[in-house]
């Protein structure tokens, strides 16, 4: 399967005419785009914008009123193991009695099947993973005794125990250390240089040029999307922030503030 | 008092409900664990006090007192009571508990309502359906019991099969559901067995103490371990043991209810734990305070001498 997607015209995400509405009030309102492969595409967009909500739609995580998705082509369902999800951190209980190791190994339940417990095997993937950003030391530690950007590292290592080729993660960068938001970049980096296609919802606007090769501007409505230089303009922003965002000049470049 | 209560064993009765109870405890346990690790500790309240007047209206109906037929009633109505709190939740501006608090109240008032009503009715009398309230184990036969095998089978292996997805389903259902595992279902099946429970359990422990089994051994056994498989076996097994305890107190002592006292059991369990589970119990975080303190007071101590020493240097020095 993934020698015949790699290189071949099909994209890894196609959506058409997405809309999602929480009772009658659309949050998200006609979205159509192509994901070009192998890229690290920031998500921007103020909050309330249906940046999570898009993903979760696409997901099949939120019903939606109309739209279609396709993952290389083909509908979700058939395509689940090839996506990857980093879901927001604060979306789960991290008092679970659980360690760090068995979280990553969820990213192979779907790969086992029904019933199958995971074994050796899993161990050993999830244990690579946890190594890949630096969380290996951590394995057995319970996961309430991680600081915010290690369980954020271990979202990621499930997320990469998945192995997938399209990866979505919903703002993997908030609330986490230096040194994770190193290790996080380092590893979307990495997935790039493989060929993989990463989807990030993001917050802060200082990283967004030095972190992304695509940009998608989003206020419930798609205001732009392209190529980071072509996109990640101040008029583009504006339109997208409205009067919510101060934008500075300093020395030729545009430091973006988001006054939230 | 011990060779007391083995002597009682011997009755061939109190061994029923010495094993009724105790599979009672060991299977409330085990699915009371993924209902508190899903943060649902006020469904299996909600789904018992919802199962009276499900029990009501199958007694109404067909006018038999049989655990199959009310287990079906309890199902339903248990159904409609998740359902009203799935809708007023979504519907209007109203939180899960103060829906949960709604509902449950409502359906035990229609359910005391037509307890009442059968009570005064000809053969209200031989229902025994008061007895659902505090719940009355000395009333168990040994189809019930045989019942009660089982119900706890079932979910014993179900919990067994399914550990994996139920431990999913309960860390982050999201995440499950993007896997591809049905999450509706698996939740719908946590639900089911909640309520096979809750039926089984509502006549040796009743309506409104039942839930204290489902969520009271889970917490405790939280407290003794950070792994999920040994937090579900040991809340089974404080559950079982407070059964026991429950009935053996009962028989042992004039006449107080088994019911209750399985859950005086499994809440001084509870208390043991939160007092002394390594790690979480208070008296562990107590002594970790001490010796944290008292080892920065020592460090503090080896800083002011360095210090006194540098000072006596200089002076030298000078």
């Amino acid at each position: 399967m993934n020698q015949r997607n790699r290189g071949s015209e099909v994209s890894p995400l196609t959506v058409e005419g997405l809309t999602v509405a929480y009772q009658k009030k659309p949050v998200l309102r006609n979205v159509s785009f192509e994901v070009p492969e192998g890229k690290l595409i920031g998500i921007i967009g103020p909050n309330g914008a249906g940046k999570s909500t898009m993903i979760k739609a696409i997901l099949g995580l939120l019903p939606r009123v109309s739209g279609e998705t396709e993952i290389y082509g083909r509908p979700y369902k058939e395509m689940r193991r090839k996506v990857g999800y980093v879901p927001q951190r604060e979306s789960v209980d991290w008092d679970f009695p659980t360690n760090a190791l068995d979280v990553v190994m969820m990213g192979r339940y779907g790969h086992l099947g029904w019933f199958k417990r995971p074994g050796a095997k899993e161990r050993e993937i999830a244990m690579d993973c946890l190594r890949k950003v630096g969380m290996a030391d951590y394995a057995h530690r319970q996961i309430s005794q991680l600081s915010g950007g290690q369980q954020q590292r271990v979202f990621l290592a499930r997320a990469l125990a998945q192995n997938a080729d399209l990866y979505f993660m919903d703002e993997p960068f908030v609330g986490v250390d230096a040194m994770t938001e190193r290790a996080i970049i380092t590893l979307l980096n990495e997935l790039k240089a493989q060929g993989k296609t990463v989807l990030v919802v993001h917050h802060d606007l200082a990283t967004v040029k030095e972190y992304f090769d695509w940009v998608m501007l989003l206020n419930v409505e798609m205001v732009a999307y392209g190529p980071t230089e072509d996109v990640f303009t101040k008029s583009l922003l504006h339109q997208t922030y409205g009067g919510r965002l101060a934008v500075f000049d300093h020395e030729d470049e545009a430091i973006l503030v988001d006054s939230r | 008092m011990m060779e007391f209560s083995w002597s009682v064993l011997a009755d061939p009765n109190t061994k029923w409900i010495l094993m009724g109870c105790m599979l009672l405890g060991l299977m409330s346990g085990m699915i009371g664990s993924f209902a508190y690790l899903r943060k649902q500790s006020l469904i299996g309240d909600t789904l018992a006090h919802a199962a009276l007047p499900g029990i009501c209206i199958a007694f109404m109906l067909t006018g038999v007192k049989s655990l199959p037929l009310f287990f079906i009633g309890a199902f339903v109505s248990g159904l409609i009571a998740t359902y009203s709190i799935t809708v007023i939740t979504r519907y209007t501006r109203i939180k899960a508990d103060a829906a949960m608090g709604i509902v449950l109240s409502v359906f035990f008032g229609i359910g005391i309502v037509l307890l009442t009503q059968i009570q005064h009715s000809p053969n209200g009398n031989q229902s025994g359906l008061d007895k659902f309230l505090f719940g009355q184990a000395a009333s168990m036969i040994h189809s019930d019991v045989y019942l009660m095998m089982g119900v706890s089978a079932v979910i014993i292996i179900a919990c067994t099969l399914l550990f994996k997805e139920f431990k999913l389903l309960s860390f982050d259902p999201g995440f499950a559901r993007g896997l591809g595992f049905p999450v509706g279902l698996l939740e719908q099946l946590l639900m089911f067995f909640l309520v096979m429970t809750v039926v089984v359990g509502i006549q040796a422990v009743g309506v409104v103490l039942v839930a204290a089994l489902l969520i009271t051994p889970a917490v405790a056994a939280r407290y003794w371990t950070d792994r999920l498989g040994v937090m579900v076996v040991l809340s089974g097994v404080f559950g079982a043991i407070s059964g026991v305890i429950g009935t053996l107190i009962s028989t042992t002592t004039s006449n107080l209810p088994t019911g209750p006292l399985s859950v005086l059991a499994a809440t001084t369990v509870f208390g043991f734990s939160i007092l002394f589970a390594p790690r979480r119990g208070v008296c562990a975080k107590v002594i970790r305070r001490i010796r944290g303190n008292e080892a920065i007071r020592a460090s503090e101590r080896m800083r002011e001498m360095q210090r006194q020493d540098i000072r006596l240097r200089k002076e030298e020095s000078l």
